[in-house]
């Protein structure tokens, strides 16, 4: 029995703080999350240096070999920065590619995602947002040898500076998954921006685009399974980022309640204001263990996991979106500022809630699979 | 990160588990007492010298566990006794005193309970105000407790006195921990009937009681010490989790038996959600509880993180209760002898008798001021 980090883990986890502090202080996250891409692609080329897109792309291809559990410790950092990367989506994409991918594929796009060299997203929303292959509209029309993709995917994260999409798409029998490069005729990608400046999202437009056969990344046989899975990884590493980003806005008010006096006291004192940042610790620690056991499970106990991964994803988000606001309640007016940083926790526990599903969704699915 | 059990606790789990199926359901409940006595599960966490079981972290978390899963009665009677009067002894007894008093905590053969509180020390406990004066070789108590629980049927107490004035500096001087005969003279045990209609816990009124000087636990101004460093190295919770586990699936099987304006409840998106919620936070304090004791088992001692799941236990006992009546909508108030009454009142019982856990072992706010003080570093109230 251990619930704990291991050596290595711990060393990554170091590694990774070490960097964002060196790079990634707010004043550089609000820089870079204000370029025309949406991040800095100076950090970016530097995190492909240090293998964090490659996480768990194998060793042979250019990869670090690791776990979901280190992707967690390493979002769970970025998320505490607000970092703005494509790495959430890079590293699902690379999931993907992994579990599915022919040699061929693999070999193909794995070492330049592992490397940075390449962004990858997944493109699985449509507009009506249903998680799940009821959810799939678009279209894939056997064609000769190949298919025609005919569509539009909604929601898809860093679809303005990725080359490479997973697109689910519904076959005749059944919901697929395809490689699709922005390149092709047909494609239109775009993202926008959000309240969160730190996310980008956007639309993916297909428009007659005609795939060959070995642009099948997960035959309609299995499409459905890979896509919950595939979900099921996002859920986790979006939550990741909502403990990271969680516990920041924690401490930023923790210190803010020592410091700010007010009736000839530390606020800090006070209940009204010590009660809350003690139920916001038990939250965060809370989620904390839920994200870390649904990360474990998802390599280790994958018949767990959409249990674990529901729970983690809507605990967090409950807890979360509370932490956002009381964040800036508990600063008074000076949280309600552009300058201060409390109002960049808020922005992002709006975005985190509903990615890859928000709590009724995941509570709905945790009473299905629990037999209610 | 490694949830599986070694072979010798998977074979220690063995045990526990065969001897659950032999024994469960139990029919007398004398007789399942002295087996789990003769097993030495009782005050397994104990040291053998003392007559406990000198179990390890992880056989206790198994053992506790398998028996919340099973829903089997106790490891020993008596209650009090097992959990703050050995480890307290065990510490800080004289020899004489564990002889004398150990063996018949680990056998059950009577009650003791905790004379903590008074009228004006609840949460400020270290703000008691019942004396002791030394007489040659006796002390002589006068003072009053509350919410003594089991005080109506104990045969003993262990009492906090105060022995001297306490200083600016130190709150928690001058108090010292008595053992006491509840036959004494000069005891009066007034009981109090609670809102679920027991008598658990009772005032209790001390007028001139002598006691003898070997019944003082610990050196006199130790007393602050020896109760509460007792149970410094807390427990990660596990059993509790079990047992909140059970409650949740009866909360299931009422919900699947309720109706909602015709409708079975259960199609209703808010019960499913709030059951979903309670098994996610049940889930939460198991991972949290299992983190803890991966600390503990790297020799890393616990301190206010159990403040944690006292929290989510505090909440989770009040809102499953009552979510509990909630379900049973207009057949709820059906006091427990009424024919109508769903169950026999069994949820009125759990939504009246909160109290118990959620106050008794420092009340929720208490708990945030620990988690705000010791653990964020926010200044004292």
């Amino acid at each position: 029995m251990n619930f704990g980090l291991s050596e290595e883990q711990l060393l990554l986890q170091g590694a990774v703080r070490a960097f964002l502090d060196a790079h990634c202080a707010l004043p550089e996250v609000r820089r870079a999350a204000a370029m025309p891409q949406g991040y800095d692609p100076q950090v970016w080329r530097q995190i492909g240096e240090l293998g964090w897109p490659g996480l768990l792309v194998p060793e042979a291809l250019s990869g670090a070999g690791l776990g979901f559990i280190d992707v967690a410790l390493v979002l769970e950092a970025t998320g505490q920065r607000l970092l703005p990367s494509p790495l959430v989506s890079t590293v699902l994409a690379a999931l993907a590619l992994r579990e599915h991918g022919t040699q061929a594929q693999r070999a193909g796009h794995l070492p330049a995602l592992a490397r940075g060299e390449r962004i990858a997203t997944v493109a699985l929303l449509e507009r009506e947002q249903r998680l799940g292959p009821e959810g799939v509209g678009a279209r894939a029309e056997r064609d000769g040898a190949g298919f025609v993709l005919e569509g539009e995917k909604a929601f898809v994260h860093d679809a303005g500076s990725a080359s490479l999409f997973v697109v689910a798409a519904r076959a005749s029998d059944g919901v697929a998954l395809f490689l699709v490069e922005r390149g092709q005729a047909g494609v239109e990608a775009s993202d926008f921006p959000m309240i969160d400046t730190t996310k980008r999202m956007g639309t993916l437009r297909l428009s007659g685009v005609r795939v060959p056969d070995d642009a099948v990344l997960v035959a309609p046989s299995s499409g459905a399974a890979a896509l919950e899975r595939l979900l099921d990884a996002g859920a986790v590493a979006v939550a990741a980022e909502m403990v990271g980003a969680a516990h920041a806005a924690h401490a930023l008010t923790v210190e803010y309640a020592k410091t700010r006096k007010q009736f000839g006291e530390s606020i800090g004192r006070f209940q009204g204001v010590k009660h809350p940042l003690a139920e916001m610790y038990v939250q965060i620690e809370t989620a904390r263990s839920l994200v870390y056991y649904a990360a474990w499970a998802l390599d280790a106990a994958p018949a767990e996991a959409p249990r674990s991964v529901s729970m983690a994803k809507a605990y967090a988000s409950e807890a979360f979106a509370r932490i956002g606001i009381d964040a800036i309640q508990l600063h008074g007016a000076i949280g309600y500022t552009d300058e201060y940083d409390a109002q960049l926790y808020l922005k992002r526990s709006k975005w985190a809630r509903p990615q890859f599903g928000d709590a009724d969704y995941h509570y709905d699915r945790i009473a299905r699979l629990g037999g209610l | 990160m490694d949830f599986d059990l070694t072979p010798e606790e998977l074979a220690f789990r063995d045990e526990v588990r065969a001897f659950l199926d032999e024994n469960l359901p139990v029919r007398d409940l004398r007789e399942w007492t002295r087996k789990v006595r003769e097993k030495r599960w009782v005050g397994f966490s104990w040291p053998k010298e003392v007559g406990g079981g000198g179990g390890t972290l992880m056989q206790q978390v198994i053992l506790k566990e398998e028996m919340a899963r099973r829903k089997a009665p106790p490891l020993g009677t008596c209650f009090m006794g097992l959990a703050w009067v050995g480890p307290a002894l065990i510490q800080y007894g004289t020899e004489a005193q564990k002889q004398r008093f150990i063996p018949d905590i680990l056998d059950g053969k009577y009650q003791w309970c905790t004379g903590y509180s008074e009228p004006g020390a609840g949460s400020d406990l270290a703000s008691l105000q019942c004396r002791a004066v030394r007489d040659g070789d006796t002390y002589v108590v006068d003072g009053q407790k509350i919410w003594t629980s089991l005080a109506p049927i104990a045969e003993w107490m262990i009492l906090l006195v105060r022995t001297s004035p306490a200083s600016e500096t130190n709150k928690h001087g001058g108090i010292t921990c008595l053992l006491v005969p509840m036959k004494s003279p000069g005891v009066e045990v007034r009981p109090i009937t609670n809102m679920a209609g027991t008598q658990l816990f009772a005032e209790v009124f001390f007028t001139q009681v002598r006691v003898p000087l070997d019944q003082r636990l610990g050196d006199e101004g130790q007393g602050w010490e020896v109760t509460v460093s007792a149970l410094a190295n807390e427990r990660s919770s596990i059993s509790e989790v079990e047992a909140l586990v059970r409650r949740l699936e009866e909360l299931e099987e009422l919900g699947r038996r309720s109706v909602k304006a015709g409708e079975p409840a259960l199609r209703d998106p808010r019960v499913r959600r709030t059951l979903a919620r309670f098994e996610t936070v049940i889930e939460g304090m198991r991972l949290n509880g299992l983190r803890f004791l991966t600390k503990q088992l790297k020799g890393e001692p616990l301190s206010s993180e159990t403040s944690i799941n006292k929290l989510h236990r505090a909440e989770l006992e009040v809102a499953m209760g009552d979510f509990a009546l909630e379900l049973e909508g207009l057949a709820a108030p059906y006091a427990g002898k009424s024919p109508e009454a769903i169950e026999e009142g069994k949820w009125q019982r759990t939504a009246l008798s909160w109290p118990e856990t959620v106050i008794g072992g420092g009340t929720p706010n208490i708990q945030k001021n620990i988690i705000a003080e010791r653990i964020l570093g926010l200044p004292k109230d």
